[in-house]
């Protein structure tokens, strides 16, 4: 197809034109706003049957000195905390909270220990740290008890992998060129996830930048996960059957030992 | 080599999961047992969570339960009729108890009562067994046999509905097996296993079957029961991993086949005596779990979307 621009090439000045006009009216204090540029080796990680995990290259450059903070997020689901105790002798789920919007993954990392580079007050806004994601309790309990609550999601979770604070493992070149590895254990979550990287500087954040990485099963792995939610009536019928099959046949190769 | 389990949502070493199905396959062909009991706390030691085992375990006995089932067919060791009758308790049995799981799952126990019933369940018969064949032991090496009689008659022989039963040589109340099959199919759907350990002795005393067909009509009703639980779990819960399954009742046919020729070389009583040996000890390490203090008293379950 024949665009606009392409049969009318004298229309490709006044664009020009309207670009650069429009870059100079950018206000001063947001000023590096392009001063961020991030891409991802991947954007798509496809779990398939030999899946053990996988590690994203991120990198980017600035336009100027600062430090480099990236977040990696997946998207949030309910999640409920139990609390065992010693009922008659044994160990007993008594005690629960439920919480509506905790992230499945949560990585950040970092070109220097958070706490330098961003005050306390900026690391809570943008919830920077496993310490500062925001989770919405879905029941009513004190406040001790919901942060006891909390801390216990975010121990089970870096227990197994899947949250985590990476400090100092953003590495930056000649103080334009930065990049990171995203490590995704064997057990992530599925999903859209989100990238995210901010450019600090003087303590502030001047500029940010936003990628989408998508993981999500591929081939036979996403076959059968589809099937057996999609069409479980199915799934069913098709697992009873397999076992009998493979039932009758070892029998029946074996049937002369 | 490692896989990743579309279901169980982890990645597992091809070689460990063949060896685990080939390991408990040796057992239960060794000792004529289904093996569940060992293969699904076996599962969630290496990490696949309970509703996964246990739906997928079921799988897998359906499978091995088959080829059982032809073995003692081809010997006529099965009482079919008797083994319908169980499958009607059975199937009635394991869909309370697939929605026993699902309700227990729900509010956070089915860990404490899957656990509580492995406890109690394998304490007792394993308990009882050990008893059985220590006695039989001592009384071959004392010489002397006692004969008893065939069995006793209790109140449930007065039971209406009476049915013979001819390869049983048994005219008792139908209701009597059914609710056998009830109460061992709830356990089944519950502990992820087929139930044989519980079914066999209570063939034998409850019954009163001969113990010639009690081991393929056992493994007769379970095809069914076990089948009826894959099936609902998987439409219920989504937690049956076929890929899983198929690894495990790879090694189990081998290791079965392997167990069986090794039985040969073994007394009956010894056999029990060491099968004992190991329900017990699966019954005290899962003791010791509920009684012990966690590493962390917290846990955490996803409620959204697939996995757990």
């Amino acid at each position: 197809m024949i665009s606009l621009r392409s049969s009318f090439p004298w229309l490709r000045m006044p664009l020009f034109a309207l670009a650069v006009f429009a870059i100079l009216q950018i206000p001063a204090d947001a000023a590096r706003d392009n001063a961020l540029v991030v891409d991802l080796s991947d954007d798509l990680i496809g779990i398939s049957t030999g899946f053990t995990g996988a590690n994203v290259l991120l990198f980017g450059a600035t336009d100027g000195e600062g430090d480099v903070i990236v977040l990696v997020r997946s998207p949030d689901s309910r999640v409920v905390v139990r609390r065992k105790s010693r009922v008659a002798g044994i160990w007993i789920n008594t005690d629960e909270l439920t919480f509506d919007d905790a992230p499945g993954f949560y990585q950040v990392a970092a070109s220097g220990p958070v706490a330098d580079i961003l005050p306390a007050r900026l690391l809570e806004a943008n919830q920077i740290g496993v310490d500062n994601i925001v989770f919405k309790p879905h029941e009513f309990l004190s406040p001790s008890e919901e942060q006891v609550f909390r801390e216990a999601l975010v121990r089970n979770k870096q227990r197994s992998g899947l949250y985590g604070e990476s400090v100092g493992d953003v590495s930056i070149q000649g103080g334009r060129l930065f990049r990171t590895r995203l490590e995704l254990p064997a057990n992530v979550p599925t999903g859209e996830y989100t990238v995210t990287v901010l450019l600090v500087d003087n303590r502030e954040v001047v500029s940010r930048s936003t990628r989408q990485l998508s993981v999500r099963k591929v081939g036979i792995e996403a076959k059968v996960t589809e099937f057996a939610f999609e069409q479980s009536l199915w799934y069913g019928i098709l697992a009873v059957l397999i076992a009998l099959i493979a039932g009758w046949f070892a029998g029946f190769v074996f049937r002369k030992v | 080599m490692s896989i990743y389990l579309p279901i169980a949502e982890m990645s597992v070493d091809v070689f460990l999961i063949l060896l685990m199905g080939g390991g408990v396959g040796f057992l239960s062909g060794l000792f004529g047992v289904g093996g569940g009991f060992l293969m699904t706390p076996l599962l969630i030691f290496i990490g696949i969570s309970p509703a996964v085992a246990v739906a997928t375990e079921a799988n897998q006995i359906v499978a091995a339960s088959v080829s059982g089932v032809l073995a003692h067919t081809r010997r006529r060791n099965v009482d079919f009729k008797m083994g319908i009758v169980l499958t009607i308790g059975g199937f009635a049995g394991s869909s309370v108890g697939v929605v026993l799981f699902t309700f227990l799952r729900e509010i956070g126990q089915v860990d404490l009562l899957v656990r509580l019933c492995y406890v109690v369940f394998l304490g007792i018969v394993g308990s009882l067994m050990l008893f059985e064949s220590g006695r039989a032991i001592l009384r071959r090496q004392s010489g002397t046999a006692s004969r008893g009689k065939l069995h006793q008659h209790t109140w449930f022989h007065g039971l209406p509905f009476k049915m013979r039963f001819r390869r049983s040589r048994l005219y008792i109340s139908a209701l009597l097996p059914i609710g056998i099959g009830f109460f061992v199919g709830i356990l089944a759907a519950i502990m992820g296993v087929g139930g044989g350990f519980l079914m066999v002795p209570a063939m034998i005393y409850l019954l009163g079957m001969p113990t010639s067909v009690v081991v393929g009509t056992s493994l007769f009703q379970i095809i069914f029961v076990t089948a009826n639980v894959t099936f609902l779990q998987a439409v219920n819960n989504q937690t049956v991993d076929i890929v899983l399954a198929l690894l495990l009742l790879t090694g189990a046919v081998i290791g079965a086949q392997l167990g069986t020729k090794a039985s040969g070389k073994l007394r009956g009583e010894e056999l029990r005596g060491l099968l004992a040996l190991m329900v017990l000890g699966v019954c005290a390490k899962i003791g010791i779990e509920l009684v012990a203090k966690p590493d962390d008293v917290y846990s955490i379950n996803e409620i959204d979307g697939f996995g757990l």
